[in-house]
């Protein structure tokens, strides 16, 4: 039995045959496949589009703080300013995520699978940050042995019966727990910060200045960083995202009225 | 012959890596060393995780007990090396049930080869130190490369450190060369306490002169009356 073609059975010219080749907008544009060319290769996305920056953590006394700033780069543009790079998973704990902000939606949406399926038990107890970590551990690990990567670093952070809980995942499954935690950028510019100033049991207003420090800092020097920023605030109590607000940066530094009187032959 | 729709040529096409601008593997760094006597033995590996050349935390955990007398040590790629730990728990306890017993040290350290060489072709990216009691109650020490190949030794150390680290253990421990007859015994003369000393000296050395060897180190002593754990800071350069 002979299988009719979707063109109705029609023998298809040179031309139909053609697999539609697609190209970004973006500068270093590679071209990509809607579908695999028949006898071809499969070829998975290799290269992230709209991508998120650095996202911070650490704990303090009463909970676990994550703050991320709202940007959403396509490649050297700041495309979209108003992205949610925090979500709140469940009542006790927050998913911060660094790159493709499509896959953090696609596990946005997974996760929301696993919470709703996990209280449909109703058997009085839920999944905490640990298991949630656990989880998207798995899930990260299991995509990068099928070589089709979900392309974000995630900080997750919760409190569960008094246990705060602070951790990491990258996008190959490399992860750990720690009292301060950030990603991309933030691993080279605000991770030493928190080595030299945070302390076990700070204040919320402790803590909050300690994130804001950490992004000011990557607002100066990463070019994909902006302005308008998120704190999400996790206690035993629950969860508080707050809404975006804007850091006060100075520019009146001293080092940067004059910046090559710092560096004698540049101009 | 019209373009036929046929969804399983797509499984059947080869994947192609071509110009992949991401790597499924990274080396989180770390050593690992052990050492066994007449009736104990001695585990360690620091506390240092990183990527490239930033420390990613300065406290995990490179050690995992599987049995009550057979503890792992492991460095390389840390999401590899949680899998594998994951992988040998599950069939640990599987045997459990099976046999209504755990499994001896040798066992599992065959279990361990033919679990890295059952990822021949996409390794566990795992450089392993397999430490505990055999079956005698004597200190065993297995090392492996990461597609599985092992051998049993009197001491052994693995990891970025590695070279650092077993040359002056070769001094210390002067291992009898397999091919001596008659066969010399392959754990050493030293006590307990003074290998743990060693084991302390060898990290100091090794923190000195390797980037990705720091921060602490974390000691696990197996003998007849059970595990213990032990800590020691290193430098944090």
């Amino acid at each position: 039995m002979r299988w009719e073609s979707y063109n109705g059975g029609h023998e298809a010219s040179e031309e139909e045959k053609q697999v539609y080749v697609g190209r970004s907008l973006m500068a270093s544009s590679r071209p990509f496949t809607l579908m695999p060319t028949p006898g071809g290769p499969i070829t998975h996305t290799q290269h992230p589009y709209v991508t998120g920056t650095s996202v911070l953590g650490l704990k303090y006394k009463d909970g676990v703080l994550i703050a991320a700033d709202t940007a959403g780069s396509y490649g050297s543009t700041t495309r979209y300013k108003s992205v949610e790079r925090l979500k709140q998973i469940s009542n006790n704990t927050v998913l911060g995520a660094t790159g493709e902000i499509s896959d953090f939606q696609a596990l946005t949406q997974l996760l929301d699978r696993l919470i709703v399926t996990d209280a449909m038990w109703d058997d009085g107890n839920n999944l905490g940050p640990l298991d949630i970590h656990n989880f998207l551990t798995r899930v990260m690990y299991n995509r990068r042995n099928k070589f089709d990567p979900l392309w974000n670093s995630l900080i997750l952070g919760g409190v569960k019966n008094g246990v705060k809980y602070l951790g990491s995942v990258s996008m190959i499954g490399v992860h750990f727990v720690d009292q301060h935690i950030a990603t991309g950028f933030g691993i080279h510019l605000a991770q030493p910060i928190f080595r030299s100033e945070w302390k076990e049991n700070m204040t919320l207003e402790e803590g909050r200045k300690l994130l804001e420090k950490a992004l000011l800092v990557l607002f100066y020097r990463d070019r994909s960083a902006i302005n308008k920023i998120q704190i999400a605030n996790i206690t035993e109590d629950g969860v508080r995202i707050s809404q975006p607000y804007a850091l006060k940066p100075t520019w009146n530094f001293k080092a940067f009225k004059n910046p090559s009187s710092a560096t004698p032959g540049t101009w | 012959m019209s373009m036929v729709f046929a969804p399983q040529l797509a499984e059947a096409a080869p994947t192609s890596h071509a110009g992949a601008s991401w790597s499924p593997y990274d080396n989180n760094g770390g050593t690992c060393v052990a050492i066994a006597g007449g009736d104990y033995c001695v585990i360690a590996a620091d506390t240092r995780m990183s990527t490239g050349f930033s420390i990613l935390t300065r406290d995990h955990s490179k050690i995992h007990q599987i049995t009550e007398k057979c503890v792992l040590a492991s460095s390389g790629f840390q999401a590899d090396i949680r899998a594998l730990q994951k992988n040998l728990d599950a069939r640990h306890q599987i045997y459990q049930h099976q046999h209504s017993k755990q499994m001896s040290c040798p066992a599992m350290a065959q279990l361990l080869s033919n679990t890295l060489y059952y990822k021949r072709f996409f390794p566990y990216y795992a450089f392993n130190v397999l430490g505990g009691l055999d079956t005698e109650g004597k200190g065993c020490v297995y090392t492996y490369d990461a597609v599985g190949s092992y051998e049993r030794s009197g001491y052994s150390s693995q990891g970025s450190g590695q070279t650092l680290i077993m040359p002056v253990l070769d001094n210390q421990l002067k291992s009898a060369s397999p091919l001596v007859l008659p066969p010399r015994e392959s754990s050493t003369p030293l006590t307990e306490s003074e290998a743990v000393d060693l084991i302390k000296d060898t990290f100091a050395s090794a923190a000195e002169r390797d980037i990705y060897t720091g921060d602490g180190v974390e000691i696990v002593i197996i003998n007849k009356n059970g595990i213990r754990r032990e800590t020691m800071p290193l430098k944090r350069d």
